[in-house]
């Protein structure tokens, strides 16, 4: 492709955002947005006479969380570790797969079509037989549905990743008498990487709904899933949307790391983001 | 190759692969049953039957005699789950897509909202799928359509996503020859950027499709909902140790109907995206 | 009245500072066929852009058919083909070049009558139901040639169109190009590094240097048309590629003179 200019105007940038500073202005609108729903929130429940149960005031939220923090965020690690835990194994087992599996670019192919259908079952419904599986008190439980739940995205994006290379590159690489090996190291993982983040950055959030969910259907007192669920059967409301705000945290702050080791791995490539 | 002897090779290699996977399950279960090996679970009639156990109990009555045969009634709440589905898709994908749209269109949109669209995907849904019936509910709203809202929040995260990258990833050049042409922003989202994301965005659709299955089935059980494979699903769950084989059936359906709902978008996207073939190795 | 007029154009880019153009004046007249040729870096794609309004110049004034050169974009006053055929995917051959008129509000009839002329006009009658990708690298250029036209444009601009093409390809869509220009009665800017190309195509070329971009030198082709491959063979034809050859290296010795000082 010769190196013709393209005549597309660039994002102009005013004065200010120059002098505060680009990545401290991008996140105004968002700051904006956040503040806005609050407060719209907050006045909407007294105004329209919105039912507690339903909706308490996020002023409300706060300090019964405040007042629970200890054992919130108890549970929140506790079902935190069984996302993570299932993040792992179904993550690598997915990794593992499609590397053994791309060294047959042409049996890949013919696998994909079901490999993709198998993601299309709901596998949440799942969740009780891995209960019955193990322990339903024990974490291992939602370990495997979480993992089960990882691992197919990341295994089809990664396999994807892995086989999607342009003829090209591996012709280039054959004429230096690379090795299979070599061309998995230089060519093929590095084409995957992105794909295989972009999964990775779902997996986080499956995780942690796989652990909430194989609570939901029987879990240890600590867990964050039956902790919400046993406030809600108790009527106390603040105190399980309090339990929902931890778990949102748990899943953005997961999410954030990974998408942070996502920067850092893939510095210098072309972001996928923006 | 005529489409008739694709269409039977097709099928055959679909019997081919299930055949395979019973002859795994019923393997795995021989090996782990004979040499008594526990890990990673013990392996007895309870944890797995035979597939012919569960096959045999699509064909019984559930419930001590009453009622139509298991395959019947899953069949039914298979479709008053499929409903669920089809409406949360549909509301779902819709405002996935205007999303999308609004966000690339205006950077300070995208700015504002796209960080709580991600987000809004670690609320757990299950918790907050009864209140959400509830509230509906003293709307005099149906709960299935209530359980069709659940299936829309986890539809239009996909769809939004895709669509906004789906758009901006427009190539350089066709914009540059849109701007020769004098195009508005309108006309250039409408005749160039739409349909060049067309890729994109079904695949977000193939997603969007189990995900609105999924959220059907998630957004039953916790709602006391027993006409859909939620409620079944749950009941079952409570009997699992007396007949397991009950939960498996009903799993099989909930796969096939997951399946069916994607290979729906499958068959649209061949109508619908005509592209040139990709090469790749 | 000039089709293009510019005046002492400048372009600047802010990165580098780099000077893509300086000082640049040229008129074209109404039926001229134009070519800029020159080097890598001189600026010949950018001053085409410039006169298309796809990019901004840093100060001058560049008028096309009697307007500032926006109001000629607007006006719809020029179509343009890159090197690249651009062509929609998701679009027939037909549907291809009738984007534009979709884009003036034509009607259907009116659009697939002239869609119709437009493919008999390059030579691909019958094609009008194909998809691009089924087209040749050549038959994807005539289509997008096809599509710049069909609004019956006085301005065609044109950005090294058949820079990816074999040698045998662009030598008869040379003869081609040269066809269609008289039968639609254009006037031509034509972005080219062949100097082949520039002599056999054009009325006049133009010849530019980098480092600054500028103007080197001018030369009148004194050909007469209809040109085919037999002007490939005489005596003046060579003489005009050896004198625009000379213009070229002129051109890049008075770069390396200034860069010496």
């Amino acid at each position: 492709m010769s190196s013709q200019p393209v005549a597309v105007a660039p994002v102009p940038r005013g004065a200010l955002s120059q002098r505060v500073g680009r990545r401290a202005l991008d996140w105004l609108p968002a700051l904006v947005v956040l503040v806005v729903v609050l407060v719209v929130w907050q006045e909407s429940i007294a105004l329209l006479h919105i039912k507690r149960f339903l909706a308490p005031q996020p002023s409300a939220i706060a300090s019964t969380f405040w007042d629970d923090r200890g054992e919130l965020l108890r549970a929140g690690w506790f079902t935190f570790q069984e996302a993570l835990g299932g993040f792992v194994v179904g993550s690598a087992l997915g990794i593992l797969a499609a590397l053994v599996l791309a060294r047959w670019p042409r049996l890949s192919r013919a696998l994909m079509p079901y490999a993709i259908a198998a993601s299309a079952v709901p596998i949440i419904a799942f969740a009780p037989i891995t209960n019955a599986w193990f322990s339903p008190f024990g974490k291992t439980s939602k370990i495997a549905i979480a993992a089960i739940l990882c691992f197919f995205p990341v295994f089809v994006n990664t396999l994807r990743g892995l086989t999607s290379v342009r003829p090209s590159s591996i012709e280039l690489m054959r004429s230096y008498a690379a090795g299979e090996i070599d061309i998995f190291r230089r060519v093929r993982i590095p084409t995957a990487l992105p794909l295989t983040f972009t999964a990775l950055k779902i997996a986080t959030v499956l995780s942690m709904i796989g652990a909430i969910v194989g609570e939901y259907f029987g879990g240890d007192f600590n867990a964050l899933g039956v902790l919400i669920n046993s406030r809600s059967a108790t009527f106390a409301f603040e105190e399980a949307w309090a339990g929902i705000g931890v778990a949102c945290a748990f899943g953005i702050a997961f999410y954030l790391v990974v998408a942070g080791l996502e920067r850092v791995a893939l510095r210098g490539a072309p972001s996928t983001e923006d | 190759m005529g489409a008739l002897r694709r269409a039977v090779v097709s099928g055959a290699t679909v019997v081919a692969v299930l055949g395979v996977l019973v002859g795994a399950w019923e393997l795995y279960r021989w090996i782990w049953i004979s040499a008594g090996w526990t890990w990673p679970f013990v392996v007895d009639d309870t944890s797995m039957p035979h597939i012919h156990t569960i096959v045999q109990a699509l064909f019984q009555h559930p419930t001590s005699g009453f009622g139509d045969i298991l395959i019947v009634q899953l069949f039914h709440a298979a479709l008053f789950t499929a409903k669920e589905a089809v409406v949360g898709f549909a509301i779902g994908a819709t405002f996935g897509f205007l999303l999308g749209v609004l966000m690339s269109q205006w950077r300070v949109l995208q700015r504002g909202f796209l960080p709580y669209v991600v987000a809004s995907q670690t609320v757990p849904i299950l918790a907050v799928a009864p209140i959400v019936v509830v509230y509906l509910g003293s709307l005099n709203v149906a709960a299935w359509f209530s359980v069709a809202v659940i299936a829309a929040y986890l539809t239009f995260f996909p769809v939004a996503i895709n669509t906004l990258r789906g758009l901006l990833s427009t190539d350089r050049r066709a914009l540059e020859l849109m701007h020769a042409f004098a195009a508005g922003r309108w006309t250039i989202l409408w005749k160039l950027r739409v349909p060049a994301a067309l890729p994109f965005i079904f695949s977000a659709l193939k997603v969007a499709a189990t995900a609105s299955v999924v959220g059907a089935i998630i957004g039953e059980a916790p709602s006391s909902i027993q006409d859909g494979l939620g409620g079944y699903i749950v009941n079952f769950n409570q009997y699992y140790t007396l007949s397991p084989q009950n939960l498996w059936a009903t799993n099989i359906i909930a796969a096939l109907l997951g399946i069916a709902f994607f290979l729906a978008i499958v068959g649209a996207e061949k109508v619908v995206v005509r592209r040139a073939p990709e090469h790749v190795a | 009245m000039s089709v293009v007029a510019i005046e002492k154009l400048t372009k600047q880019f802010a990165q580098g500072n780099v000077v893509a153009l300086q000082d640049i004046e040229l008129a074209i007249e109404p039926g001229e066929f134009v070519s800029l040729i020159g080097p890598s870096g001189c600026g010949k794609s950018t001053l085409l852009r410039i006169i298309g309004d796809l990019i901004q110049p840093t100060s001058g004034t560049v008028m096309v058919n009697g307007k500032p050169a926006p109001r000629a974009r607007a006006d719809h006053d020029y179509g343009i083909v890159f090197q690249d055929s651009v062509l929609f995917d998701w679009r027939t051959v037909s549907k291809n070049v009738a984007l534009p008129l979709e884009l003036l509000g034509w009607d259907r009839a009116r659009r697939k009558t002239r869609v119709d002329e437009m493919l008999a006009l390059v030579e691909l009658q019958g094609f009008g139901d194909h998809q691009p990708w089924q087209l040749s690298g050549g038959m994807q250029m005539r289509v997008a040639i096809a599509r710049a036209l069909a609004f019956e444009p006085p301005l065609l601009l044109m950005d090294e169109p058949f820079g990816a093409l074999d040698e045998m390809t662009r030598e008869r869509l040379n003869m081609e190009l040269l066809r269609i220009w008289e039968a639609s009665k254009s006037t031509v800017v034509f972005v080219t590094h062949s100097i082949a190309e520039a002599v056999f195509l054009s009325t006049r070329a133009v010849v530019m240097s980098a480092r600054p971009g500028r103007i080197a030198d001018i030369v009148e082709i004194d050909l007469p048309y209809p040109r085919g491959a037999a002007t490939r063979e005489e005596p003046r034809y060579f003489e005009l590629v050896t004198q625009v050859r000379e213009a070229l290296h002129l051109g890049s010795d008075l770069d390396r003179a200034v860069a010496d000082v």
